[in-house]
């Protein structure tokens, strides 16, 4: 009786031009014949359809046909490497960046990485949100050495594209038409549902040096010139991008000045 | 064996889906229990299980594994194992079933439950597994009977030989899917009323019934497709009943999970559940 392994299954599996494994039979004793296919079906599908939920963007982009072939593609280059697939396409945006034929949309890669980032802030850890008062009247030198924590949904994302353009002219109704410009993004998650927002300039060095644990004067040192300090803290307190402060030797910080004795 | 007693109600239950979340809190219909896939909720935090936090004060909760690959040649993947007992640790839910089936190979996981032949290897291989998640969780577990579209020649024994030799040997329980009966009998040639005769159903804890889609093989014999994308087929509510009759009632989960539909056509499935139900003396 010919046994068929576990590992002569999936090879058949992931591959239509291979041989449907022998040793497999309908319930007659016959070979199982496209019977098989039901399995390739089964995986190539639901792969399929997990990477288009993942990635909806890149796949209007690409349009039903190219998309279909390239989540085939990907499937077989890189099969998931875990059950649970709210993770599955990590690495779609850079099978993307490597094929050849997609030179023009250069973009694209771009895009994956941003859908990737909505999704990882869907389900990043929950944080409470800093108090404003707490960053009121502080001395500018406790300020200064203080270090801000950005909650665990804050996603950065630096792009020579004009990715989030791109991706709300294809997601959403009466956008404007993407100019060509490098575009800099932070996704946060105010309660469940992700956003985007465009960084100005100086912002995603201020983020991705408080993301760094760096003080907050580094932080903004690392900003540079020109850079709007009150609307990016607004935008981070109203986003609830930021859980904590930590004030070092100054502590410990009384939550509002009101609570004082 | 184990502490846990918790177990699921007898009532009809559905698999929960996130577009349904309001208006099953507040119009549940006769739905009096829950079943969520257990790797939907292995994210760190957001909405998925801040909804989960939410309906399980409100009802009773089965955790549906579907990755853990439990037919596998290979080990466990203890990854997996331990994910799975974090989420049943903090959301201590009535029931936690996974399939007869694998889905994982050389680390790759191919998100579907793949065929295994009823060999002595076989049936030692899942009991191992079994007991190592078993041991892991601290309770007992339900395994659930597959859909089939193809049979393996080198098998020894029955598909109810092989579960009541699992039950035997591991103390689990048996999740005992109609829709996967129906579906296999037809696909494989034999009587699924003969199936439900042999089958260990004192071990069973919960029943299924979902939707199947119909194609055909090479030689036009009529191939089921276990697609759970549409109401629950006539023949499967008879089997169903001669279920019931010999059970007495079981907690019973309607799934839809392709082409999932409006709430109120979930409830109403729900609600012909709760009928089948009702005419089983206890």
């Amino acid at each position: 009786m010919t046994a068929v392994s576990q590992s002569a299954f999936r090879a058949a599996l992931l591959d239509a031009s291979r041989d449907v494994p022998d040793g497999l039979r309908d319930g007659q004793g016959q070979p199982a014949g496209r019977r098989y296919a039901v399995y390739r079906n089964n995986v190539a599908v639901s792969l399929r359809e997990a990477l288009e939920t993942g990635f909806p963007a890149v796949a209007k982009l690409l349009g039903a046909e190219n998309f279909a072939h390239l989540a085939g593609a990907y499937l077989r280059a890189d099969p998931p490497g875990s059950p649970v697939m709210m993770h599955y396409g990590a690495g779609f945006p850079a099978f993307l960046a490597a094929q050849e034929a997609l030179g023009k949309l250069g973009y694209l890669a771009d895009v994956a990485r941003l859908e990737l980032a909505m999704r990882r802030a869907y389900h990043a850890g929950d944080a409470p949100r800093l108090d404003p008062a707490r960053l009121q009247g502080l001395d500018e030198a406790v300020l200064l050495a203080a270090r801000l924590t950005l909650a665990p949904h804050v996603v950065l994302l630096r792009s020579p594209w004009p990715v989030l353009s791109v991706w709300r002219y294809t997601t959403l109704a009466d956008q404007p038409k993407p100019q060509a410009r490098a575009e800099d993004v932070m996704i946060v998650r105010p309660e469940y549902d992700p956003e985007p927002h465009l960084l100005p300039p100086g912002a995603f060095a201020f983020l991705s040096a408080l993301q760094a644990d760096e003080s907050f004067g580094d932080a903004l040192e690392a900003a540079g010139d020109g850079f709007d300090l009150p609307a990016l803290l607004g935008l981070l307190l109203q986003t609830g991008a930021l859980c904590d402060i930590d004030l070092g030797d100054a502590e410990p910080a009384p939550h509002s000045p009101e609570d004082r004795p | 064996m184990f502490d846990h007693t918790a177990s699921l109600p007898p009532l009809p239950g559905v698999g929960y889906k996130p577009q349904h979340y309001a208006e099953i809190l507040q119009d549940p219909g006769p739905v009096g229990w829950l079943e969520v896939h257990a790797e939907n909720y292995m994210g760190d935090g957001g909405r998925p299980l801040a909804q989960l936090r939410a309906l399980s004060e409100r009802f009773p909760i089965s955790v549906h594994g579907v990755g853990l690959s439990i037919g596998g040649e290979g080990r466990l993947d203890r990854d997996h194992l331990a994910r799975l007992k974090h989420l049943v640790g903090w959301l201590d839910p009535a029931s936690f079933s996974e399939h007869l089936a694998w889905s994982t190979h050389d680390t790759h996981f191919f998100n579907d439950l793949l065929p295994l032949p009823y060999t002595e290897a076989t049936l030692a291989r899942v009991c191992d597994h079994i007991d190592e998640v078993q041991e892991t969780l601290g309770r007992r577990m339900l395994l659930e009977n597959p859909s089939s579209y193809l049979a393996f020649a080198e098998s020894t024994l029955t598909e109810t030989e092989f579960l009541r030799a699992v039950v035997a040997r591991t103390g689990c329980g048996l999740l005992l899917d109609v829709n996967n009966v129906f579906v296999s009998a037809t696909n494989l040639g034999y009587r699924p009323q003969d199936y439900i005769e042999d089958f260990p159903l004192e071990a069973v804890g919960e029943i299924h019934l979902g939707g199947h889609d119909e194609d055909e093989d090479d030689h036009g014999a009529p191939l089921l497709i276990d697609s759970h994308g549409r109401e629950v087929a006539d023949p499967v509510w008879a089997l169903l009943d001669l279920t019931l009759a010999r059970t007495g009632p079981r907690p019973l989960l309607v799934e839809w999970d392709t082409d999932v539909p409006d709430w109120p056509v979930l409830r109403d499935e729900a609600a012909r559940a709760e009928k089948a139900l009702s005419h089983v003396p206890a």
